[in-house]
C-alpha cells in the first residue's frame, strides 16, 4: 500500500508537471478568497469604527428628542414642533440612577472671527455636558452654572472651527467672535473628537450656554434634545423607562395617544449600527462565496478534463499496481491542492488588497484571523465537493480500455 | 517446481450490445515455469492481447481456472489484485508508456511507490534497474529526451525493478526499429539468461520471437502450435 505522505507527492509532482494549468485552474479559487477576504475586512473595519466613534460619544448616554416613533420604527415629526423644555429636563435629573443632565440647543450660524467666517452649529448646553458626554476642555474653561443662569456670553471651541477661524494656530482663548452678530467671549476650546457614528464632524460645534442661546439666538423656549447620562450601563434600561413615564405623565400622554418624544441610548443605537454592518459584511462575504463556489466549478472542469487527458496514465498506474484507492486519492489530493493553494495565494492578495485599501483610500478594514481560517478551510471544502466526482471516474476507469487509450 | 502461470480452459468472451458475442479466447491451456521466456505469435484478433490481459491480471476470463504462482487468483478482489500486479508482475508496452515531463528514475521508481517501498531503497534499486538496462548515465533525463528505443530500456528497467515473478510484454519492439528492437531483445535475453527472468511477449516478427525459448502460436482464440525455439544462431 501506498503512503499517504507518497500519494501527496505523486499529486504534486502531476500538478508541476503541469504548472501553467494548475495555476490557471486555481485563478478562480485565488479570486474568490481575495475577494471574501477583502469584503470581510472591509465589513469588519466598518463595524469596529462605527462601535468605537459611538462609544465615543459616552456609552451611558441617553438622548430624548422629541417626536414620535411609528411602530414600524420610522420616525415622524421628528424636530417639528419642539416639546420638550428645560423643566422636563430638571425633572429627569431626579430621577433615580441618572447621572446628569444637559439640554440641547442647536443653531445653524456663522461665526466671524479674526477676519474669518464659518457656517457652523452653535450648540446651548449645560456645564454638565461635560459630564454627560465625558468630553473635556483642551485648553481654557468650560462655562459655569452662574454664567448659565446669567445667559453670559461665553463659548467654547470645537477644534474644527478652531482651526477654521484661527488658522494661524493662535490661542482663540481670550478673543471675540461673532455668532450669529452677537458677540460671545471664547474661554476655552474642546478636545478633538473626530466623526460621530453618523459620520459627522463632532468638532464643528460651538459650546455656548444654553440659556444664551434661547434667549440671545432663538428666541424660544423649547429646546433640540436632552442629553441624559445614566450613572452606570446597569442603569440606562431603568433610567430609560422611567423617563418615559415621567415625560408622558408631565405631557399629559395617555391611553392609545402617542408619544411626543422619543427616548433612545447609544447602546441601541450602536447595537443598530454595527447590526447593519454585519449584514452588509454577510451580503458582500455571499457574493464573494459565490464567485469561490464558480471557482470550484472551474477546478471540477479542469479535473474532468485532465482524467480524460491522463486516460493512458491511469491505466498505466493501475497496471502498475496502484490500487483503485490509490487513484482517487491522488486526484481528491490534487483538486485540494489546487483549492487550497489558490485558498492562499488568495488570502496573500485579499490581505494585501485591504492594506492598500487603508493606505490608499483611507478606509478601516481589519482582517480577522477567522476569516482567513475559514476562507482557506472553505476552499478545502471546494475541492473535496469538486474534486470527488472527477476522483471517482478517474478511480474507475477500466485499465485496459485506458491503455488502449489513443 | 511450481508453475508462474497455469491456466485451464479459459474462455473470454465479449458481450456487445445488439450484436453477436466475440468469443476471444475458447478455453486457453498452458502451463509457464519459472525461468521460461515465451513469444506468443498469432494473426491480428487471435486473442494475444485479451490473453496476456488476463495472466497480467488486468482482466478476468470469462470462465476457466487461473492459477498464478500456484494460487487461483479468480476469487481475488480488485485490491489484492492490484497489490499482485505491482509485487509480482511487471508490464512492458508498445506505447512505452512512460509519464511525460518526469525523469527516467523517477519512471522506474514508480512501481515501488505503489509497493510501498521505502524511499531509500527506491532511489537504489531505480539505479540498478537503469543500470542493468545499461541507462544508468540517463537517470535524470525525461522521456522526450530519450530515443525510443532508450525508453523503452527504460520501462523494461521499470518492469524488473519489483523483482517481479513474470514479466509480460505486448509487442514491445512494434514501435522500433531493426536495431532497436535487437537491443531490447539482447537484453530480454540477457535478463532471461543471467537472472532467470520469467517472460512472456507478444509479437509478430519471426526475428523477434526467435530470441525466446519457447514459441505459442494464436488462431482464433485457440492455441494451434507450442514449440520449443532452436538457438538462434549468432553471426
Ligand atoms: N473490449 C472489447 N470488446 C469487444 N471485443 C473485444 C474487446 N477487446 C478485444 N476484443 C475482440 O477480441 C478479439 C481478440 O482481440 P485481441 O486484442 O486479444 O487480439 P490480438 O491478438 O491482440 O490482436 P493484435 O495482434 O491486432 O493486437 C478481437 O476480435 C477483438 O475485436
Ligand atoms: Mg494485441
Amino acid at each position: 500500500m501506498i503512503s499517504f505522505t507518497q500519494t501527496l507527492r505523486l499529486a504534486l509532482s502531476a500538478l508541476i508537471r503541469n504548472r501553467s494549468r494548475s495555476l490557471l485552474t486555481m485563478l478562480g479559487v485565488v479570486i474568490g478568497v481575495a475577494a471574501v477576504i477583502v469584503t470581510v475586512a472591509l465589513g469588519t473595519g466598518a463595524k469596529t469604527s462605527v462601535a468605537n466613534q459611538i462609544n465615543g460619544l459616552g456609552s451611558n448616554l441617553i438622548v430624548v428628542m422629541p417626536g414620535s416613533v411609528q411602530t414600524s420604527g420610522a420616525r415622524t415629526g421628528n424636530g417639528g414642533a419642539s416639546t420638550l423644555t428645560v423643566a422636563d429636563g430638571l425633572a429627569i435629573a431626579k430621577l433615580q440612577g441618572v447621572g446628569s443632565v444637559s439640554p440641547s440647543v442647536n443653531v445653524r450660524t456663522q461665526i466671524v472671527a479674526n477676519g474669518q467666517n464659518w457656517q457652523t452649529a452653535a450648540t446651548g448646553v449645560a456645564p454638565t455636558f461635560t459630564a454627560v458626554r465625558s468630553w473635556d476642555v483642551a485648553s481654557g474653561r468650560f462655562f459655569t452654572q452662574s454664567e448659565t443662569d446669567d445667559a453670559a456670553k461665553v463659548v467654547v471651541l470645537g477644534q474644527t472651527v478652531v482651526s477654521a477661524l484661527f488658522p494661524d494656530g493662535s490661542s482663540p482663548v481670550g478673543r471675540t467672535v461673532l455668532i450669529k452678530g452677537v458677540p460671545f467671549t471664547v474661554i476655552g476650546t474642546m478636545i478633538a473628537k473626530g466623526q460621530s457614528g453618523g459620520g459627522q464632524d463632532q468638532d464643528d460645534t460651538a459650546l455656548i450656554p444654553y440659556t444664551s442661546a434661547l434667549e440671545r439666538l432663538t428666541g424660544g423656549t423649547t429646546i433640540g434634545s436632552l442629553l441624559v447620562s445614566a450613572v452606570d450601563a446597569d442603569h440606562i434600561a431603568s433610567v430609560q423607562t422611567q423617563i418615559t413615564g415621567l415625560l408622558e405623565q408631565r405631557h399629559g400622554i395617555v391611553g392609545a395617544k402617542s408619544d411626543d418624544f422619543q427616548v433612545r441610548n447609544l447602546q441601541d443605537i450602536a447595537a443598530a449600527a454595527s447590526s447593519t454592518a454585519s449584514i452588509l459584511a454577510l451580503l458582500l462575504a455571499a457574493v464573494a462565496g459565490v464567485s469561490l463556489v464558480v471557482g470550484g466549478i472551474g477546478i471540477m472542469n479542469i479535473m474532468l478534463v485532465s482524467v480524460t487527458e491522463r486516460t493512458r496514465e491511469i491505466g498505466l498506474r493501475v497496471a502498475l499496481g496502484a490500487r483503485g484507492a490509490a487513484i482517487l486519492r491522488q486526484f481528491l489530493i490534487e483538486a485540494v491542492l489546487l483549492s487550497t493553494g489558490g485558498g492562499a495565494i488568495g488570502v496573500v492578495l485579499g490581505v494585501a488588497g485591504a492594506a492598500a485599501i487603508v493606505v490608499f483610500a483611507h478606509w478601516p478594514a481589519t482582517v480577522p484571523v477567522t476569516a482567513v481560517l475559514l476562507a482557506l478551510a472553505f476552499s478545502a471544502a471546494v475541492g473535496v465537493f469538486f474534486g470527488y466526482w472527477p476522483a471517482r471516474k478517474a478511480a474507475a476507469l477500466d485499465p485496459i480500455r485506458a491503455l488502449r487509450f489513443e | 517446481m511450481t508453475p508462474v502461470v497455469e491456466v485451464r480452459t479459459l474462455r473470454k468472451v465479449y458481450s456487445i450490445e445488439g450484436g453477436e458475442d466475440v468469443v476471444a479466447l475458447r478455453g486457453v491451456d498452458l502451463t509457464i515455469d519459472p525461468g521460461e521466456f515465451v513469444a506468443v505469435m498469432g494473426p491480428s484478433g487471435s486473442g494475444k492481447s485479451t490473453f496476456m490481459h488476463i495472466v497480467g491480471l488486468l482482466d478476468r476470463p470469462t470462465s476457466g481456472a487461473y492459477y498464478f504462482a500456484g494460487h487461483e487468483v479468480s476469487a481475488l478482489g480488485a485490491d489484492a489484485l492490484a497489490d499482485l500486479r505491482s509485487r509480482a508482475l511487471g508490464f512492458v508496452f508498445q506505447a512505452y508508456n512512460l509519464l511525460p515531463r518526469t525523469t527516467a528514475i523517477e519512471n522506474v521508481e514508480l512501481p515501488m511507490i505503489y509497493a510501498g517501498v521505502p524511499a531509500a531503497t527506491r532511489h537504489r534499486a531505480a539505479m540498478d534497474a537503469l543500470d542493468a538496462v545499461g541507462l544508468a548515465k540517463y537517470a535524470q533525463h525525461q522521456p522526450n529526451q530519450l530515443s525510443g528505443g532508450q525508453q523503452q530500456r527504460v520501462a523494461i528497467a521499470r518492469s524488473i525493478v519489483n523483482q517481479p515473478q513474470l514479466i509480460l510484454a505486448d509487442e514491445p519492439t512494434g514501435a522500433l526499429d531493426t536495431v532497436s528492437s535487437e537491443d531490447v531483445m539482447t537484453l530480454f535475453r540477457r535478463l532471461n539468461a543471467e537472472r532467470g527472468m520469467t517472460v512472456m511477449l507478444v509479437t509478430h516478427e519471426p526475428d523477434v520471437a526467435a530470441h525466446a525459448r519457447r514459441l505459442v502460436t494464436f488462431r482464433d482464440g485457440s492455441i494451434v502450435s507450442d514449440e520449443a525455439v532452436r538457438e538462434k544462431v549468432l553471426a
